[in-house]
Formats: structure tokens, C-alpha cells, sequence
């Protein structure tokens, strides 16, 4: 996949309830770039991820994307994200649950692309198992299958290493300089380790 | 087509996989079809030993009967939003799923449950209440049928926006209730009316009010969905 991407976000601020988690926050990125997210405890990482990826409005400002130019109505489309606050279907196995991401989509099922997404995070041998009887560590191995599943120009990393071991912090890592490749990706995150390179970042420690 | 891109069709594909999810999910948990066993046995004995061998009219127990349905759909059709805010996964279908497959996905569920939970509970109801006779039964298949395609439809909204609330419990019946009211007062009056033998046409200003309710609810909702759902 070769389309150019590029997210651009403008002026954004986001209260709750009239308490401003953070302000003029604008940033852009393109295919081949990674923007490194960072900020205290609180101070709306998070938040601007469900923002970038489309889920959550912003009070002011917005994000758009755009792919080959044109800009896409719906960042959802596009976007892929990782993060420990992210829940998998847990009564079903991780096949189930990449066959319902992708049914969700609207995609056909393609039953040997989840497989090799499945034994790339390292799940081949539990692919019928239920994800309830899964460590956190492979439930976040299950997210990243499911953010890859369609393809997406832009994916966005909340604590991307969060509780992975060493073998999944290495699967982790290719997964995002294969990304850097193919689209742009988006991390947040407070361990510097998290990232080897970026060519964008936002401190939200100063947009609060 | 490049991946990413909406594909025709793909919003009923969307719309099937909602609905299958959550049909699986439940065969797997049983989680709101006991919830609604329960009550409905539970609500039909109570009434049962409350009447002993006391015959009420025609009118009371047809009120009776929605009593139990109404509160029966109170207990169990929340479950389909509530859950996936409980377990964490209304992000999940918020990144993946347009927000009208999940609406008309999460409608779809919520009808098949409902329509098999009233026909459990006009059975049950049918075999052990004293007195509870219907005497047209066209009108009281129609009355049962628009009556659990209106309960679907405007419990499945309702359903979403307590989701997001802290007091779920409590919001759910007392939200529902002037919601609902329009729905009850047709279909019980239509009940009371096949227990007593009407002609079908008798009923014919019920059904037009469900019907029109059906339609009122489903298109409002479907519309307001995205912004119940989104933030």
C-alpha cells in the first residue's frame, strides 16, 4: 500500500464538564512520520487519541484526514488504535474477534490474513481459545490484530508496550516501523522507550 | 477496492455482524434471556397466588399482562447496551461499526428477544391465569406482534442514552415509562378488546397508533442515534 496520508489537527480544546483537559493543541502528520504524544498523568493523552481517531468530539478545533488528497468524512475508516483502555469481545476467541472487527467494517471475512495477523503478535496457538482466559499481555497482542485487521493509514498507539514482554515489545516495535512505511503513526505515551524516532510531537504538559 | 473504503452493502453486513455478535454473545452467557425467564415466572406466580381463585375482569388482566411484559422488557433489553459499557467494548464498536449498524444491529437483537420472551409470558400467562381468555385471536396476534416491535424499538434507544448514565438501574423504567405510555394504553385497550371478542376492525385505531409509533420511534432514533452514541 503506497496512498499518501495525512492527519492535521487544529486548534483543539476539550473540556468536561467545563473543566479544559487541554488547548490549542495543533499538530500534523504524514505517512513515514510518527508523532509522539506525551503529558503528565491527566492531562488528556487519551483523550486526544479518541479525538484523532474520530470516537470523541472535540469542544473546539478538529482533526481531519485526509488520504490521497481527499479528505475522509469519517477518521474511523482509516484509523487503527492500540490501547489499554480498548476491550476485546472476551466471551469470543481472537479469530472471533477479528471475524467481527472485520464484519463490523463491512469487509468479507479473509479468514488466513487474521490467522497470520494472529501468529504475527505470537497467538497462533490459541486462536479458538476464549479472550477471557487471556493474560493482559495477550489481550493486548488480540488489539493489535485487531487495529491492523483492515489496513489502516493511520495507527494510533495509547501506552503501546502496556503490558507486553520483551518478545511483544520486539513484535510491537516492527509492527510500528512497518507502519511508518506504509501510512503514519501516532504514539502516546510517558516511556521514552516506547519510540526510537519521531519527527512530530505534542507536550500537552503546556496545552493544559 | 482499497481497504478502508466503504464497500456496497457493507452497512448491512455491519448491521448482521452487530446483531450475530450479541445473538452468540447471549447463547454463550444466557445473561438477558435468564434475567427475563426470571422475572416473567417469578411476576406470573406472584399474580397467580395475589388472584388465588378469584377471576379479574377483562380489563385488569390485560393490564396485567403488559404489566409483566413491560417490566419483563425493563430487566432484560437494556442489557444490550449496558453490557458492552459494563465490559468496556462501546469503544470498541465505536472505531469499528458505523453507528446506524449498531442502532438497527442492537434493534434487530432486541426484537427477537423480545418476541420470544412474549411468547413465553402470553403462554404462561394463558395457562395459569384464571379468566385470561382471548376470544379474537387475530387482534391479539397483531397486538402482540406491533406490541414487541414498539418495545424493541424504543427500549433499544432508551436503552443507549442510559448506558452512558451512572444510575442505569433506576433510569431505565423511569425514562421508559412516559416513553412507553402511548404504547401501553394501545396495547392493553387492544387486548382488552380481543379477550372480549371484538371484530378485528374494532382494533383498527390500536394498530394505527402502533404502527405510526413504530415509525416515529425508529426514524427519530436512527437519527439521533450517532449523537447519543458518539460522545
Amino acid at each position: 500500500m503506497s496512498d499518501a496520508v495525512r492527519c492535521t489537527g487544529r486548534d483543539i480544546r476539550k473540556e468536561f464538564d467545563r473543566r479544559s483537559v487541554f488547548r490549542g493543541v495543533s499538530f500534523a502528520v504524514e505517512r513515514g512520520e510518527t508523532l509522539l504524544v506525551t503529558g503528565r498523568n491527566g492531562s488528556g493523552k487519551s483523550t486526544l487519541v479518541k479525538i484523532i481517531c474520530g470516537v470523541l468530539s472535540p469542544t473546539a478545533g478538529g482533526v481531519t484526514l485526509e488520504v490521497n488528497g481527499a479528505t475522509s468524512p469519517d477518521a474511523r475508516l482509516h484509523a487503527g488504535l492500540v490501547a489499554p483502555y480498548l476491550q476485546m469481545f472476551e466471551e469470543f476467541s481472537p479469530l472471533e474477534n477479528l471475524q467481527i472487527a472485520s464484519g463490523l467494517r463491512g469487509m468479507p471475512f479473509d479468514r488466513s490474513r487474521a490467522a497470520g495477523l494472529l501468529e504475527r503478535v505470537g497467538l497462533a496457538a490459541r486462536l479458538h481459545d476464549p479472550v477471557r482466559t487471556f493474560s493482559s499481555g495477550m489481550k493486548q497482542r488480540v488489539k493489535y490484530a485487531f487495529a491492523l485487521l483492515h489496513e489502516p493509514r493511520l495507527l494510533v498507539l495509547d501506552e503501546p508496550t502496556a503490558n507486553l514482554d520483551d518478545e511483544g515489545i520486539a513484535v510491537a516495535r516492527g509492527i510500528m516501523a512497518e507502519q511508518r512505511r506504509r501510512g503514519a503513526l501516532v504514539v502516546a505515551t510517558n516511556d521514552p522507550g516506547d519510540v526510537e524516532t519521531f519527527e512530530r510531537s505534542v507536550d500537552l504538559n503546556a496545552a493544559g | 477496492m482499497p481497504p478502508g473504503k466503504p464497500r456496497p452493502g457493507s452497512l448491512l453486513r455491519s448491521v448482521r455482524t452487530v446483531f450475530l455478535k450479541d445473538w452468540r454473545s447471549e447463547l454463550r452467557t444466557r445473561y438477558a434471556v435468564s434475567a427475563l425467564l426470571m422475572f416473567v415466572i417469578t411476576t406470573i406466580a406472584i399474580i397467580l397466588f395475589s388472584l388465588g381463585s378469584e377471576s379479574a375482569s377483562a380489563d385488569a388482566l390485560s393490564g396485567m399482562l403488559w404489566v409483566v411484559i413491560f417490566f419483563a422488557s425493563m430487566s432484560g433489553l437494556s442489557r444490550t447496551f449496558v453490557m458492552e459499557e459494563e465490559r468496556g467494548t462501546t469503544l470498541t464498536l465505536q472505531l469499528a461499526a458505523p453507528p446506524a449498524a449498531v442502532f438497527f444491529g442492537k434493534l434487530l437483537f432486541n426484537l427477537v428477544l423480545v418476541t420470544g420472551i412474549n411468547a413465553v409470558t402470553v403462554l404462561l400467562y394463558a395457562l395459569f391465569i384464571n379468566g385470561f381468555v382471548i376470544r379474537t385471536m387475530s387482534i391479539f396476534v397483531v397486538t402482540v406482534v406491533l406490541g414487541s416491535i414498539a418495545l424493541a424499538a424504543a427500549s433499544t434507544v432508551i436503552a443507549a442514552i442510559i448506558a452512558r448514565a451512572n444510575t442505569k438501574g433506576t433510569l431505565y423504567p423511569v425514562l421508559s415509562f412516559p416513553i412507553m405510555l402511548p404504547l401501553l394504553l394501545s396495547v392493553i385497550e387492544a387486548t382488552r378488546k380481543a379477550s372480549e371478542g371484538a371484530f378485528f376492525a374494532e382494533a383498527g385505531g390500536e394498530f394505527q397508533l402502533l404502527i405510526s409509533y413504530i415509525v416515529v420511534v425508529v426514524v427519530s432514533s436512527s437519527m439521533l442515534f450517532e449523537y447519543i452514541w458518539k460522545d
